[in-house]
């Protein structure tokens, strides 16, 4: 971008020698207890969207009161506004944001990646066309994009996976060049290039393992962002029309807070636990990573 | 090397400007291509399959659908340099007429959120960063760490069942601002829409401010002046911290472009009647002009703060003004 923000994008981002492998970064993170009450959360959170429908009382659509009543023994945390059991409801709820979350991140880090590493790699005009690009893709938020494509292509759960994933690339791609410039001065890869290594092999063998640790670092985050807005895009009502999902259920029963609260209550913290999960987890990376670096330079 | 320094800054800040609008042209190409020229007829998408031959070639004449594309595309972006924003298809209102007062009660609600959570977040991450791994700091820092995890509209509706609804009755759930109303004449309804927006911003910018500050702090020249003998509160505002604002800047810029993004969700959580709202109520409606407006706008203002950010940067960090 600028002198500046590529300074203040270095000085945040791009720690000097991240060449951790992942698995053991991930590992040593296991020693913060941020990230295992991290972990706690989302692996609960994630049992509950995997056995949540085969433990559910009830059907996510079927009438079993009726609408807002409180909590009794037919219906343990009441029934919603249309007389819906809130707790099969909740139970049912979880799958879709997981997947659509995972999914939208899972393919933004690959696209980004090497979308990055090739901008770093090059060394030339392509560097600066790509990361040109990033900055446009950037300059809208993402939910503003992502609202566009629903808009034009429909509520369908692939457009918002995709939307996401679009706007998460450049984010992406910024942190992989960040971190892969400094490894592709270095002398081992004029030594692999003076060998004949194929430059895509160079690329995926040699940078990509050097850039693990902020791409973790970045994915986690990113993670838990695709999480939040795909629960607000069901918020906002745009996802299918009274599926049973977190964000579409807080806004059916947002209005009826005041007379039978757990509507929307159980979801709010369904969404909560999850995203705070996935933020400990994240950040407990985020010290592992910087943790290494800190050791490397006193070495 | 003073001579040339003001032509450095200009210059920087000439080809900043000039790369935003650069940007800024891209992003329109982006967002016409998105909106209108796509596959299949726009026409038929908004009218639905019940449209009858009539309103469709109507609605395409008055969306421009019958000329060549890339007269279409330079009818729209010279009317919005104009001022021309286009017409609703829902209200049938000029866009401008539609936007203005919603435009200004968001400007007003982020406007507010900025001047609570910049000096906010500044004190947090200043204190954090000289009361360093003492239980101030890792309170702090823990506590925002979970509230930066939560999605907006999650910390907007815990706001609204804690002092709203469920726990207590103290405030407004519901923050509508009649039209022709002032948001300044309505504040009780403001507290928490802005509150949500504080708390989103916070966790951010204190943590860079904390970040900045520590490294600022272990630098030789702020040694130097603490061996000067100066006095701390001296070398704290005089060295420490205009350095550590630089990064900052950058976050708090990010930040607020964010938030042109955030109100959409916020708005529509107490039903505040602003930009975010339209650009909701235009999605559900597919009133293409006034998303197209309104991603512009959202665009324009996250370019300009983006500059802003870089301009800044450039004024309170001494050692980048020499390096230019």
């Amino acid at each position: 971008m600028s002198q500046v923000s590529d300074w203040v994008a270095d000085a945040e981002i791009a720690p000097p020698l991240p060449a951790v492998r992942g698995t053991s970064l991930l590992r040593r993170s296991l020693k913060l207890w941020r990230t295992r009450i991290g972990l706690v959360l989302v692996g609960f959170i994630v049992l509950l969207a995997i056995v949540g429908p085969y433990l559910a009382p009830y059907g996510p659509s079927a009438a079993v009161g009726a609408p807002n009543s409180n909590p009794s023994s037919q219906a343990v945390l009441g029934t919603d506004y249309l007389g819906q059991d809130v707790l099969s409801r909740v139970l049912y709820g979880g799958r879709s944001i997981l997947v659509m979350a995972v999914l939208a991140t899972a393919l933004a880090v690959v696209v980004g990646t090497a979308i990055g590493l090739v901008a770093a790699y090059s060394r030339n005009a392509l560097d600066d066309v790509l990361m040109r690009g990033m900055d446009v893709l950037m300059a809208l938020p993402q939910i503003l994009l992502a609202l566009v494509a629903v808009a034009i292509v429909g509520p369908h759960a692939w457009v918002i996976v995709v939307a996401i994933a679009l706007t998460t690339v450049p984010r992406i791609a910024r942190v992989a060049r960040g971190a892969a410039q400094p490894v592709v001065e270095r002398d081992f890869i004029a030594a692999s290039e003076a060998m004949g290594v194929p430059r895509w092999r160079i690329v995926a063998g040699e940078l990509l393992p050097n850039t693990l640790g902020p791409l973790m670092v970045e994915a986690s985050l990113r993670l838990t962002y695709s999480i939040a807005l795909i629960a607000a895009l069901a918020y906002l009502g745009l996802s299918t029309p009274n599926s049973a999902n977190w964000g579409t259920m807080i806004q059916q029963n947002q209005l009826v807070l005041a007379v039978q609260p757990w509507g929307a209550v159980a979801p709010i913290i369904a969404i909560a636990l999850l995203t705070m999960g996935t933020g400990l987890i994240g950040d407990g990376i985020a010290r592992t990573a910087a943790g290494i670096d800190r050791a490397r330079g006193e070495e | 090397m003073s001579r040339f320094r003001p032509r450095g800054v200009w210059g920087f800040i000439l080809r900043r400007l000039l790369l935003g609008i650069v940007v800024l042209i891209l992003v329109s190409i982006l967002v016409f291509l998105a909106t209108q020229a796509l596959p299949g007829d726009p026409a038929l998408a908004i009218l639905g399959r019940s449209a009858t031959p009539q309103s469709l070639a109507a609605l395409r004449r008055q969306l421009h659908l019958d000329q060549p594309v890339f007269t279409q595309y330079w009818t729209w972006v010279t009317g919005l340099l104009r001022g021309n924003l286009g017409r609703s298809l829902e209200a049938q209102e000029p866009i401008s007429t539609l936007l203005s007062p919603k435009l200004v009660n968001s400007a007003v609600l982020v406007a507010l959120a900025a001047i609570l959570s910049i000096p906010l977040s500044i004190a947090i991450g200043a204190w954090a960063a000289l009361k360093r791994e003492k239980v101030f700091d890792q309170a702090s820092s823990n506590l925002l760490l979970l509230l930066a995890a939560l999605p907006e509209f999650v910390v907007a509706l815990v706001l609204v069942i804690l002092f709203a609804t469920t726990v207590s009755h103290v405030l407004p759930a519901i923050s509508t601002i009649p039209p022709g109303s002032r948001p300044w004449n309505n504040w009780v309804a403001l507290v928490l829409p802005t509150l949500t927006l504080v708390i989103a911003v916070v966790p951010y910018v204190s943590r860079i401010m904390r970040a900045s500050m520590i490294e600022v702090l272990e630098s030789d020249y702020v040694e130097m002046a603490r061996l000067k003998g100066l006095p701390e509160r001296t070398v704290l505002i005089r060295h420490a911290l205009p350095n550590a604002l630089g990064p900052v800047f950058q976050v708090i810029a990010l930040n607020l472009a964010y938030l042109a993004g955030g109100i959409i969700v916020i708005e529509f959580v107490f039903n505040y009647s602003g930009i975010g709202g339209a650009i909701r109520e235009a999605v559900v409606n597919h009133d293409l002009p006034v998303i197209q407006a309104l991603a512009m706008l959202i665009a324009a203002v996250y370019v300009i703060l983006n500059l802003l950010a870089d301009v800044a940067t450039i004024l309170v960090t001494p050692k980048l003004r020499t390096r230019l």
